[in-house]
């Protein structure tokens, strides 16, 4: 099993998900390619401004979505339109298509470090976390019944400068959602508008069990900065991320719960977990013995 | 060999040279990673190179000389024993002492380090070296399984450069894993030992030892070098070579040894256990007046983990059982010390262990149990301690200083002579304060002026006598302290005890109902329906009999919960504590 070879996916829940592969903005006329579920695709704008997607082998057409910035595919049959993400279209936020970066790690395991807190001092340190304010505060973790989405609230963790014109440290609120098993959302509170939420979403793209593209989307009501810098500052944030996910081992989100040894702090970590198996998904995952 | 035999063996993993100065080493043995450190007290650690807790790589961590801190969560694991001491994200717990990470057995012999797979690793024998000088060389990574290796080496032949000429060479294969030459040239004969560490199914480390050499040959060792690293490169072109006509073996498959069923369940705890470990006493000396340090090192095997404010329960020849604080710093995991002050009311075992314990007696201890865990995400940690109290605050001062967390320690003597443990209070200056021969009075006034300026995320941790604790909280509770920024650790209970009320408890979990005559505890009553509860002191001070309380409303008699937890009543010490309702309901 090679990093670069096929690995092609039978996995029917995986395959009949609509999965992110491209900036719409980063897309032309252009053939470009790309990887998805251990299958090569090209990808353009065709004449009538129509984003076409096909396999590279059999040059067969794909479904395409545009959502939330991305061109979206499916290789199987998509099964349910793409989960909601009513504030995208909130015409007071700033969307950024903020970084797509290629991470040699699975899709669940960058989905449960996107839904951790307590790495926040030691690899975001100095911007999502500082030491010694290490602790994790107890949060509540569901699965939502009329979506099935994980969905952890009440999660609050100290962040040394909250925004940017802000003196010191202070707790911020965070609400996380993972309404597909490769992506996740996180709403956390706004330093413009206390009754709002910034988005800022994580859209994976598995190129193949090992190897994948981390795609975000940043949906922020702030006047002050600028697209540039809301992409520099994510960038910084995975670029941290990325030594950390590529020297996990094993590569593939182990589902035994004797695989790990999981603390309070990681509620939505085996809450995630547990969804995973439940949906029988085995592709980026090692099953639990049955 | 087969492979189930060679992974019996000891193998050569990495050379001593590549245990850098606070460096983790990632070495590889059957396809399976280990993470190399050397701590500062020398001690070398091989374990499986995989943090317990998300599986990221130890070798990318944090050798800070006594620990190894995970670079992704902060989770810090001890020398030697490899247990957890440190859960960043829980910083008011201490971690379950089982968070163990897996170990392999560790040699460093003649500049190489050896590990072996099995968990119970034969006699190692020594490589016979010929008398002279050694001279490790580079490790040469070969492409190629260890028995093709193996065979290029038999016919390996240095090249001779134009200051020594080799004349004859004869190869001798000891085993699937080494090999050994004798050299001889026109004007010395000296040894080569090979060592085959195989690192994956077709991945073969050579690891070469030089022995014999007159100081002569030594001076010229450049040329030795030059010689060797000719005729390896040589052996791994011919063994690459030879695995091009053949196909190359799968990978080894790597099992990960799953955590245990507990752990993979329980939040982070205080594992309760009673297991006994056996101690020599390794040294006794007097520290200051009428104080002793004794030094515990275990019979075989190692020393459970500890975390700093631990006590263990000693059990003395005499039969009495008594706690006493760790004074270890992290990392400290060959010996525990301890602080025994003579009492002059003691009911005997602090006068045995001054007056009969020797250097080389048989102690049993208990497993460290920590009712008073350092948290280390303060923002700054005022320590008190007043006489013998010293000794938890020696832990957690030393853990503080090593990590440059700010502290401050108050030590409170009667006199000079009364200061234990000088050496260790050394090195923590300038942040030691010592207070000596104060009165009552101007013991408050002085704790009045130390904890005046209470600022959030600060803490303070106390031990020390009763009516220096007391006041201690009270003054720290009129200056804002809340509760749970305010630790302590009472050495006895001296409140007035009443056992004179019967009650009645509900056991939820065990579904049994049982009274609580006048005179017995809740602890003996439960022990006698065998209900195996871990105790320590018995006095209610130390907080290990603690259960939670479901239904009811406790008397508490115990000096262990702060008072916000007393008036909360979801928990209680079943050593002393009793009902004032006529009946509890606990959950257990």
């Amino acid at each position: 099993m090679s990093a670069t070879s096929g690995n092609y996916c039978n996995d029917p829940v995986i395959l009949n998900h609509w999965h992110a592969i491209a900036a719409i903005e980063d897309t032309g006329a252009t053939l470009c390619q790309t990887r998805l579920l251990g299958e090569l695709l090209t990808y353009h704008i065709e004449a009538e401004s129509a984003i076409v997607v096909r396999t590279s082998a059999l040059q067969h057409q794909l479904p395409v979505t545009c959502a939330y910035g991305y061109i979206w595919t499916c290789l199987g049959q998509p099964t349910a339109p793409l989960f909601a993400l009513p504030e995208y279209l909130e015409p007071d936020r700033t969307n950024v298509c903020a970084a797509s970066v290629g991470v040699r790690v699975s899709a669940p395991r960058a989905v449960e470090n996107f839904l951790d807190m307590g790495h926040f001092p030691y690899v975001h340190t100095g911007i999502l976390g500082e030491q010694p304010h290490t602790e994790v505060r107890e949060y509540d973790v569901e699965i939502t019944e009329d979506t099935n989405e994980v969905m952890a609230t009440r999660c609050r963790f100290y962040q040394p400068q909250a925004a940017a014109g802000a003196e010191g440290g202070m707790l911020v609120e965070y609400v996380y959602r993972v309404p597909h098993p490769y992506c996740s959302v996180l709403y956390k509170s706004c330093p413009d508008d206390e009754s709002r939420m910034d988005v800022i979403a994580l859209f994976v793209q598995p190129m193949d069990e090992i190897n994948i593209r981390a795609h975000a989307l940043v949906s922020v009501i702030d006047k002050t900065s600028a697209p540039l810098a809301i992409k520099m500052f994510q960038q910084t944030i995975f670029g941290q991320d990325k030594p950390i996910l590529e020297n996990q081992i094993p590569k593939r989100l182990p589902l035994d719960p004797r695989a790990e040894t999981p603390i309070r702090a990681d509620k939505s970590a085996i809450v995630y977990r547990r969804w995973l198996s439940k949906q029988g998904i085995s592709y980026g995952v090692i099953p639990a013995a049955a | 060999m087969t492979l189930s035999n060679a992974q019996k063996q000891w193998h050569p993993i990495a050379a001593s040279t590549d245990l850098v100065y606070r460096h983790v080493f990632h070495a590889q043995l059957f396809g399976r990673e280990l993470a190399v450190w050397r701590a500062d007290d020398g001690h070398v650690n091989a374990w499986e190179n995989r943090c317990l807790h998300r599986g990221v790589r130890l070798s990318i961590g944090v050798n800070d000389g006594r620990e190894l801190v995970c670079q992704y969560h902060g989770w810090r694991y001890a020398n030697r024993t490899a247990g957890c001491t440190y859960i960043p994200a829980h910083p008011a717990d201490a971690p379950a002492r089982t968070i163990c990470n897996n170990q392999y057995p560790v040699k460093e012999i003649d500049g190489l380090i050896w590990s072996c797979k099995a968990d119970d690793p034969p006699e190692f024998s020594t490589p016979a070296f010929r008398p002279g000088v050694q001279l490790v060389l580079r490790a040469l990574p070969i492409n190629a399984p260890a028995d093709i290796v193996a065979l290029q080496l038999l016919s390996y032949l240095p090249l001779a450069t134009t200051e020594e000429q080799t004349s004859s060479i004869k190869t001798v294969q000891h085993g699937a894993y080494t090999l050994c030459s004798e050299v001889t040239t026109d004007d010395t004969t000296y040894q080569l030992n090979f060592f085959l560490q195989p690192t994956d199914s077709n991945r073969t480390v050579v690891r070469s030892v030089l022995s014999g050499l007159t100081n002569n040959t030594a001076n010229n060792e450049i040329n030795l070098l030059k010689t060797h690293s000719q005729a390896l490169g040589l052996v791994r072109e011919s063994a690459e070579q030879q695995m091009q006509q053949i196909d190359t073996p799968a990978a080894w498959e790597v099992l990960i040894k799953p955590v245990s069923e507990t752990l993979s369940r329980m939040p982070v705890g205080s594992v309760k256990s009673q297991s006994l470990t056996r101690v020599q006493v390794a040294d006794i000396q007097d520290t200051a007046t009428d104080i002793k340090s004794i030094t515990l090192t275990p019979l075989e095997g190692q020393l459970p983990t500890f975390h700093s404010g631990a006590h263990i329960d000693v059990h003395l020849p005499n039969g009495m059982i008594k706690q006493y604080s760790l004074t270890n710093g992290p990392g400290q995991t060959d010996r525990y010390i301890i602080g025994v002050k003579k009492e002059p009311t003691s009911e005997g075992s602090s006068s045995f262990i001054h007056q009969s314990l020797r250097t080389g007696d048989v102690l049993a201890i208990s497993t460290p149990r920590n009712n008073f865990p350092l948290r280390r995400d303060a923002v700054s940690t005022l320590l008190i301690a007043g006489g013998i109290g010293i000794t938890p605050l020696l832990s957690m001062a030393q853990a503080l200083n090593h990590s440059s967390l700010p502290f401050t320690l108050h030590y409170f003597i009667q006199g000079e002579s009364h200061r234990a443990f000088n050496d260790l209070l050394r090195t923590f200056k300038p942040s030691l304060t010592v207070h000596t021969a104060l009165d009552p009075q101007q013991t408050r006034s002085t704790l009045q002026d130390i904890l005046k300026n209470y600022q959030s995320a600060h803490h303070v941790y106390v031990c020390g006598p009763g009516p220096m604790l007391d006041a201690t909280r009270e003054i720290a509770q009129q200056n804002n302290w809340p509760d749970e920024a305010i630790h302590f650790e009472y050495f006895k209970n001296s409140q007035q005890q009443d056992n004179s009320v019967p009650f009645t408890v509900s056991l939820a979990r065990s579904g049994l109902t049982l009274q609580v005559p006048s005179g017995q505890s809740l602890l003996e009553v439960l022990r006698e329906n065998n209900i195996d509860l871990p105790s320590s002191c018995e006095q209610g001070a130390c907080g290990t009999c603690k259960v939670a309380v479901t239904d009811g409303t406790p008397l508490h008699q115990d000096v262990y919960l702060n008072q916000a937890e007393q008036l909360r009543g979801d928990c209680m010490m079943t050593c002393v504590s009793r009902a004032k309702t006529a009946s509890l309901t606990l959950d257990i």
